[in-house]
């Protein structure tokens, strides 16, 4: 009995120990096919939380919050999502949330975050149509879809002024889908004229069909692709078929360095990318590109992919919001969310706030990336835009 | 013209391996009457198993021979570890054992090679044949699948331990009344069918690249060709394969691509409805 007053102290240093913790919820798909992509941007978000951590947490109005993070394992499965962010703010009392990792899961996320009228920011999901629900509470990082292969199609059309067939070929996915369907209308702006314009099955291996397809059509370039897994396959198998493209770009799979394995069939592949480490943007808070790179270099002894970018962007986005409401009252925080206009190390980040599409990212550009033969190994240039360019693109490929 | 025919051909090369991978499955129902959901996991496991072989400098296709052997061995494991306890029990028991090893393999795997894909870099001939390309790797999984199946014909026709076999699939009872050791033939025939997965998933990886989860779509079209050629028919299970092949390669040319499992499920419902057995008849 004598040792009941422990009790209230711990309970009290609890509360007080709390009170200066906001902690951040999210789910991971540590296993299932997003795994890869996911678990990368959980390493930016664990940076972020490292970084901000030892600097003696976020300063919120005079005083200093440490970062908590809470996640769960999604399996890469919707309906796992749907429970956890149920769970992560109805159990575990979470301050903010962070998306999981893709569109699709994220717009499953995106609908509990809004009925509990919880903040997300939403990395790793491109897709507009998030956006287009009239949601107040999921702010958008990456370009969205319908901006992504819009450079690609710029860059292609300065390279070859008499270029005309393409073919847009996608994998059947929601943020894929949504790239293609905006590539075709301003590939048509563009004078292209789309020859082929094909969905493909999540989870296909065999391209062979397709890759018939775009021959038959006659197609000169060909832009699409999906994730990794089927980015990659596909490469391999025009290598292998020996498609004459000028030009072949795809979504998220060149982007990552594991592409490099394709060996000669990665040769000249370009991509859309919503970071890498060699870009030079001057950042206004936050780390510069160059520093971000380093710690994560540090950190896991690899080059951080934009996945990871993404993540540390995430972190860092709602820090920023945070101090600049100088409080953790959810409706400060969203005005200063809709105010922010901002260059982090990810570039430039700005919401719209226009009911129809609020928080959608307004700033944010992709930059096009290509494979390129540099001391005779691979490795990834940036080729666009201009002012950010590593290397000349090779035009055409094949 | 010329296109449907490529397109056909490419269907009835890419046939040839599902139909392997298919022999595999209808073996283990034919003989012991137990539905092997680990066929993914294991198909899977022969893809990584010819990756690292390729990876520690040796051929793929001198890899095969060592897939083949540690398919068998795998296989035999397996069952001595999760089937022969409830060989005997309701079929549920035996179906939730595999499915078990199928979550055990799938669950390792992603925790040592994550399901990132992996790719067996070999250099690929291209072969022009008419305006029809097609690349050697295709040519030679095909004749490969083929002879693996000519040789399992051999091995159960025409050796006595193959008769042994096929004297346990066509009553137990009286095989072992005979003097067969039941238990080590059903061992056996798990082990068989489990290396005829992993040579098929060898195969593929030759083809494509891969992840851990690559298996899942193979355990299915395994599935369908088992069913089509008939439950427990080693070669209509082939010719199941042949026909599915040829069914994905007819269709590509004229609809989306991603109407072709619905189109192939279509056809795959209509033969059922005709034919209940299978196409060439059930077990024998």
């Amino acid at each position: 009995m004598k040792k009941l007053w422990v009790l209230p102290v711990l309970l009290g240093a609890l509360a007080f120990a709390q009170g200066n913790t906001i902690t951040i919820g999210f789910t991971v798909s540590q296993t299932g096919k997003y795994n890869v992509e996911s678990v990368n941007q959980l390493r930016g978000l664990k940076l972020w939380q490292k970084w901000v951590n030892d600097q003696g947490g976020i300063p919120i109005g005079g005083k200093r919050y440490k970062v908590a993070l809470k996640y769960y394992d999604d399996e890469s499965k919707a309906e796992r999502v749907q429970q956890l962010y149920s769970r992560l703010i109805s159990q575990d009392k979470v301050d903010f949330l962070i998306s999981p990792y893709s569109s699709g899961l994220t717009a499953k996320a995106a609908i509990i975050s809004e009925q509990y009228g919880k903040i997300m920011i939403a990395t790793g999901a491109a897709s507009d149509s998030i956006f287009k629900l009239g949601y107040e509470n999921v702010y958008q990082i990456y370009t969205p879809a319908s901006r992504y292969l819009t450079g690609t199609l710029d860059m292609l059309r300065a390279a070859d002024a008499n270029l005309k067939k393409i073919a847009i070929v996608y994998e059947d996915s929601k943020f894929a889908k949504a790239v293609a369907t905006a590539a075709k209308s301003y590939a048509a702006k563009k004078g292209f004229e789309v020859v082929l314009f094909e969905g493909y099955p999540k989870n296909t291996t065999d391209f062979g069909p397709i890759i018939k397809k775009i021959k038959a059509a006659g197609a000169e370039a060909l832009v699409g692709g999906g994730h990794y897994a089927d980015g990659a396959t596909f490469a391999r198998q025009l290598y292998e078929q020996q498609v004459p493209l000028k030009l072949i770009a795809l979504l998220v799979a060149p982007a990552s360095d594991e592409f490099a394995q394709l060996g000669d069939a990665a040769l000249g592949v370009v991509a859309p990318s919503q970071w890498e480490p060699l870009v030079k943007y001057r950042q206004t808070c936050g780390p510069s590109p160059a520093q971000f790179t380093q710690m994560y270099q540090e950190a896991y002894g690899k080059l951080p992919a934009y996945r990871a970018a993404g993540g540390f962007a995430a972190g860092l986005v709602l820090q920023r919001a945070l101090m600049d409401a100088g409080t953790t009252d959810p409706a400060k925080v969203r005005a200063a969310l809709d105010a922010m206009d901002v260059t982090i190390f990810f570039g430039r980040i700005k919401f719209s706030t226009d009911p129809a599409s609020h928080g959608l990212q307004l700033g944010h550009e992709m930059v096009q990336i290509q494979w390129q033969k540099k001391d005779g190994k691979l490795a990834k240039q940036i080729v666009w835009p201009l002012d950010a360019k590593t290397a000349d693109l090779v035009y055409p490929i094949r | 013209m010329p296109e449907i025919l490529a397109s056909v051909l490419d269907g009835l090369l890419i046939g040839l391996v599902y139909g392997l991978a298919a022999i595999g499955l209808t073996l283990i129902f034919g003989v012991m009457d137990v539905v092997n959901l680990a066929h993914g996991a294991v198909i899977a496991l022969g893809m990584f198993a010819v990756y690292f072989l390729f990876e520690s400098g040796i051929h793929p296709y001198l890899g095969l021979v060592i897939v083949a052997a540690i398919g068998l061995a795998f296989g035999v494991f397996v069952y001595l570890i999760a089937v022969r306890p409830i060989i005997d029990g309701p079929p549920l028991m035996t179906l939730l054992a595999t499915f078990s090893v199928s979550m055990v393999i799938i669950g390792v795997g992603t925790a040592l090679w994550s399901t990132s894909p992996y790719n067996v870099d070999f250099p690929v001939k291209t072969l022009n044949l008419f305006g029809y390309t097609v690349t050697s790797a295709r040519l030679v999984a095909a004749l490969a699948a083929v002879l693996v199946t000519a040789f399992l014909y051999t091995f159960l026709y025409r050796t006595t331990l193959g008769k042994a076999v096929r004297a346990v699939a066509n009553n137990r009872e009286a095989a072992e009344l005979m003097g067969i050791p039941s238990q080590q033939i059903l061992a056996l025939a798990f082990g068989i069918g489990t290396a005829l997965a992993m040579l098929s998933g060898a195969l593929i990886a030759t083809l494509f690249p891969f992840t851990i989860l690559s298996g899942g779509i193979y355990e299915l079209k395994s599935f369908v060709a088992s069913v089509l050629g008939g439950l427990g028919n080693p070669t209509g299970a082939l010719f199941g394969g042949v026909i599915l092949g040829l069914i994905e390669g007819a269709v590509a040319p004229f609809i989306k691509v991603s109407w072709t499992n619905v189109i192939e499920f279509v056809i795959f419902v209509l033969i059922l409805l005709f034919f209940p057995t299978g196409l060439f008849g059930g077990r024998r």
